[in-house]
């Protein structure tokens, strides 16, 4: 395995560790688990300092990752946050990756967003054909015993749990 | 134009109604897409167990297209061309494209640093629409795209994008030495692609697990293994154990990802509370069945934030985890040459093809394992004769 060796770095490295006894010694380029889905070429030791795309116009809300400066040169362009959800992912972006609360909040913000779908699609005249977008027509195709009994056993439940909550009060 | 457009958790619309996309830097391109599949992750985001993915957005990874427009920065890419596509945007220049680990590159998704961006894969990998559409915006046209070498059939062209290297890399990633026994779990399309490369890499003995007798025998046929319905075993990790001399095997390779099933308890947190990414039963498998000092190859797809797993075997078998998202544009020379020399066969994955104006339904069958699914094609309507 070809090794890389930057003549700076070295230079860093040596004189920091000049004094250490045994520095090195036994260090084997072999050994790297990286290896072959890494090339080690020193790239990593550039830092930020590479050559940049140039930047994409910023014409839409875009958040980035609190574990980065900035955002990145290029970015998608799909479904620019909007509305509650909207507001909800603006305030995921506020924590870390690493935090737990970050992805919950975007998971709420997904929910909402669903909502917000539904009423998107009345306000501009469609009526979303559920039928057709759950692809049920396939599981009558293929699938139709196990599909409608599914629907029956939920059906039911529903029925259940209505007639439950609208019983009259003896 | 005709798009996929995501309208919640199990639900999507074909619509013709969407917005073509435009050129928005000056190294983007525009594609119109010939083909594009359907893959097993994307179904991580139809399933709702992804987060930030938004209402409106096209999904699609996995696709080939001619270009129809570039921007006034890019060099190599010209109108016409027909071009494979990686699903993974990679700018070429970050220190981590620069040692070709183009699946991480760190210029291409603001939202997350713990991913490159991707094709129409949520906001957690850059907020870009996918090619499960007539029209895709392609940006870093100058190093992904890659022309698709002449007499190459299509269909081999579009299972280079992420399939075949993701499963030839799970095997990679696995250090498989001759005669090595790898056990892949997952009989998906990926689980079946790493099994096949397996071989390449001199495994003595290849066992594929899963629990759809109809993809364990393609499986077996495919990738000439062995193959194993788990749901027939009282416990996967003894059967697996006993069938290694009771060590335990060389190599585990987890192809399934969050949405794996064998763990009700797995599947109440991870899949109905959302209290972990999905069910990482797979994971916990492969730590379990691979021998000590073994590897463990990762190239199931897991959401954050986070998810259960035996790290204390993990410590004490003194186990190697290898995991990446696949670097498509390092291998695809080598994939090219397989695949011209005959000796891997992408597109036998390819089970349907299935015009895109009926994508709903062809998630549903995938999402379901209807009709004997492997892998659906979609066929845009303008490029049926491309």
């Amino acid at each position: 395995m070809e090794r890389y060796i930057d003549p700076e770095m070295d230079r860093r490295i040596a004189d920091t560790v000049k004094n250490i006894p045994g520095w090195g010694m036994d260090a084997d380029p072999e050994n790297d688990p990286t290896y072959p889905m890494k090339k080690r070429n020193g790239a990593d030791y550039e830092r930020i300092h590479y050559e940049k795309a140039p930047q994409q116009p910023v014409n839409i809300p875009v958040f980035h990752s609190i574990e980065r400066p900035g955002i990145t040169r290029v970015f998608g362009t799909s479904t620019p946050p909007s509305g509650l959800s909207g507001l909800i992912r603006k305030q995921a972006f506020k924590s870390s990756e690493a935090k737990g609360t970050h992805w919950m909040t975007l998971v709420l913000a997904d929910k909402v967003n669903v909502v917000e779908g539904v009423i998107e699609d009345l306000k501009n005249g469609i009526f979303p054909n559920f039928v057709a977008e759950l692809g049920w027509k396939a599981e009558w195709q293929y699938n139709r015993k196990k599909f409608v009994t599914r629907i029956a056993v939920k059906a039911l439940v529903v029925a259940a749990v209505v007639g439950w909550l609208t019983r009259k009060k003896k | 134009m005709l798009a996929m457009n995501f309208r919640g958790p199990f639900r999507i619309r074909a619509d013709r109604n969407r917005p073509e996309p435009k050129i928005e830097h000056p190294y983007d391109a525009i594609v119109q897409v010939t083909r594009s599949l359907i893959c097993g992750s994307d179904l991580h985001l139809y399933h709702g167990l992804v987060p930030d993915t938004r209402v409106g957005m096209t999904f699609g990874h996995e696709f080939t297209g001619v270009v129809v427009e570039v921007g006034s920065g890019v060099q190599k890419l010209k109108v016409g061309d027909h071009v494979l596509v990686p699903f993974n945007i990679a700018c070429g220049s970050c220190p981590f494209c620069k040692q070709e680990l183009y699946g991480n590159c760190h210029e291409s998704n603001p939202e997350a640093t713990a991913s490159a961006g991707f094709f129409g894969y949520a906001h957690i990998a850059g907020g870009y629409d996918g090619g499960q559409a007539e029209y895709v915006r392609v940006p870093y046209a100058d190093v992904g795209p890659t022309l698709i070498p002449e007499g190459m059939d299509i269909e081999d062209a579009v299972m280079l994008t992420d399939v075949t290297p993701t499963g030839y890399q799970a095997a990679e990633m696995g250090g498989i030495q001759q005669g090595d026994t790898v056990v892949v779990f997952g009989a998906g399309p990926i689980g079946i692609m790493a099994a096949r490369c397996a071989w390449l890499f001199g495994a003595g003995r290849v066992i594929v697990i899963d629990h759809l007798e109809y993809r364990l025998e393609f499986a077996r046929n495919y990738a000439f293994c062995e193959a194993y319905n788990f749901k027939e075993m009282d416990d996967p990790v003894v059967f697996l154990k006993k069938a290694t001399d009771w060590l335990g095997a060389d190599v585990c390779i987890d192809a399934v990802g969050c949405d794996a099933v064998g763990s009700t308890i797995q599947d109440i947190i991870g899949k109905q509370l959302l209290m972990e990414a999905g069910n990482a039963t797979a994971f916990h498998w492969a730590i379990n069945s691979v021998k000590k000092g073994g590897i463990v190859s990762v190239v199931g797809v897991y959401g954050p934030p986070w998810n259960l797993a035996p790290l204390g075997s993990l410590m004490n078998k003194g186990i190697t985890v290898r995991a990446n998202q696949a670097s498509v544009k390092r291998l695809l020379p080598k994939l090219i040459e397989h695949v011209m020399a005959g000796r891997l066969n992408p597109k036998g994955l390819i089970s349907h093809r299935i015009p895109l104006e009926d994508i709903s339904d062809a998630y549903r069958m995938f999402s379901a394992k209807l009709d004997g699914m492997i892998k659906p094609l979609l066929i845009p309507p303008r490029a049926v004769t491309a």
